[in-house]
């Protein structure tokens, strides 16, 4: 690296800035969207009706079947044809949400599962409605033991955003390589994105670490702490063994 | 209402779960302001007659009145009959995410309309009721299994019902915390309360049930005033089960 500073230049141009902050962007609406969605489909699989058992079923088949850089293009290039366009910021957000989606089921399923079924019949016998049983009693319930994993895939959701340069959206990892192939200094800018991606994983953890304080303090709990390098080693770690 | 006035009537009851044949025509009746406990070894349909009368299960055959109405095919419209019945769970069942005041008051808040303030205002006498208005703050977790169950208990009565079901209320708890439930539902009992009481405690059966149900196999076996039933006179087979446990 005969140009060090040249990181530095890359990491605090307008461009880079720029880039960094579509891909945080990306990042928070495709999980916000992926998480509706995941309730959706959890919602769908744990519903007595057949048909809308078969529906999720074959929603989780479909997206956890394909790649996400399928269904990135697939939605840019192919939903056009059906009248349906997006522009190159929503196809991949659409795509990741939807994707997201696929995996946020099986995370709000197993929270949703781990609220016993004696909490369930308690709250029909005080005479509250399916979906009152279900907002008042199953789901905070469920949201403890959703939020830690759903921190794991805040950190996948950020480096699976970088898909979508795919379709040409100017988001950090475009940005960097553009700017390399105009004067081939490809390692100081990756780098200075590089450092962009480390630092909004290492965020990520922070900000769930205090949510998981909060959850654990919400409920009155002295429960033990971990500390911010196992989660970095725990986060990093276990969403390294996810395929997509 | 007279006094005599039946406030459930259970006529020909039929419940199976697969081929396995739980209730078998069972019938039977609650006057309005009495007690009845219900007795008889494991998995003789107890706790399942329970469930049906606060619609928790479907029922092949029969039909169940509560306060006048025929309720046994309610279906969507179940949660509506449940508003007037209280029911108290063997493993309490308290909502492990709100303390013991947010578990009394949810219900009659989100469920009936009423006010947060005087919702708080009833939570906290009836938590004095059940003897334990120290407790308010306190999360599930945090309190013994005595004193989870009468937070039940007063999550129950919360919604003003006409009538309370127990299902084993001392099953789940350690022999020195039955005493301090039993003593809450004797008090309800005796001040009016219409109660059916699902337990294996033959003292508290003679001293606070009005009528005593004895069930074996899915089946009412026996159905007589207490001390008629414990006086053994009744029937043979009940006579049996009952110096069975009594003499263990």
């Amino acid at each position: 690296m005969d140009k060090p500073w040249l990181v530095v230049e890359y990491f605090v141009s307008p461009r880079f800035v720029w880039g960094a902050s579509l891909t945080l962007w990306i990042t928070v609406v495709s999980l916000f969207f992926g998480i509706q969605v995941g309730l959706l489909i959890a919602l769908l699989q744990e519903s007595k009706n057949r048909y809308l058992n078969a529906l999720a079923v074959g929603y989780l088949w479909l997206f956890r079947g394909t790649p996400a850089l399928f269904q990135i293009i697939f939605v840019f290039n192919v939903l056009p044809q059906f009248g349906i366009t997006l522009s190159n910021f929503w196809s991949g957000v659409v795509a990741l949400a939807m994707n997201e989606g696929a995996y946020m089921a099986e995370i709000v399923r197993s929270g949703l599962q781990a609220v016993g079924r004696g909490q369930r019949t308690a709250a029909r016998a005080l005479g509250m409605k399916e979906w009152q049983v279900m907002r008042s009693v199953v789901l905070p319930q469920a949201l403890r033991i959703i939020i830690p994993p759903t921190g794991n895939q805040f950190i996948g959701m950020l480096k699976l955003s970088a898909l979508v340069s795919a379709v040409a959206v100017e988001e950090l990892l475009l940005v960097a390589n553009q700017a390399a192939s105009a004067n081939f200094r490809y390692l100081e800018a990756l780098s200075a994105a590089g450092l962009y991606y480390l630092l909004f994983t290492t965020l990520f953890m922070l900000i769930q670490a205090r949510i998981e304080d909060w959850a654990r303090g919400n409920r009155g709990r002295r429960g033990k702490k971990s500390s911010l390098f196992e989660r970095m080693i725990g986060a990093t770690g276990g969403d390294g063994g996810r395929v997509r | 209402m007279s006094a005599m006035q039946a406030i459930v009537r259970v006529r020909g009851l039929n419940k199976s779960f697969g081929d396995l044949h739980v209730l078998k025509d069972v019938s039977l009746k609650v006057e309005q302001g009495k007690t009845v406990v219900v007795i008889g070894p494991s998995g003789s349909g107890k706790s399942t007659l329970l469930r049906c009368l606060n619609l928790l299960e479907t029922i092949e055959s029969g039909t169940i009145e509560f306060d006048g109405q025929d309720i046994t095919h309610l279906g969507r419209q179940a949660f509506k009959t449940r508003r007037d019945i209280g029911m108290v769970f063997q493993n309490f069942e308290l909502f492990a995410h709100l303390t013991a005041l947010e578990n009394i008051v949810l219900a009659p808040v989100q469920v009936k309309g009423v006010a947060k303030p005087e919702a708080v205002a009833t939570a906290r006498a009836l938590l004095e009721k059940v003897r334990i208005p120290e407790k308010a703050d306190f999360y599930p977790d945090e309190l013994s299994g005595g004193q989870q169950q009468r937070v039940a208990i007063a999550r129950a009565l919360a919604m003003k019902p006409k009538m309370m079901l127990y299902d084993e209320p001392t099953s789940a708890l350690d022999p020195e915390m039955i005493k301090e439930v039993l003593d809450v539902i004797q008090d309800l009992s005796r001040d009016g309360m219409t109660s059916v009481v699902v337990t294996h405690e033959m003292a508290f059966a003679r001293r606070v049930a009005d009528r005593v149900v004895f069930m074996e196999s899915g089946r009412v076996i026996d159905d007589a005033p207490t001390s008629e039933f414990f006086r053994g006179t009744s029937s043979e087979r009940a006579k049996r089960f009952l110096n069975q446990i009594l003499h263990h």
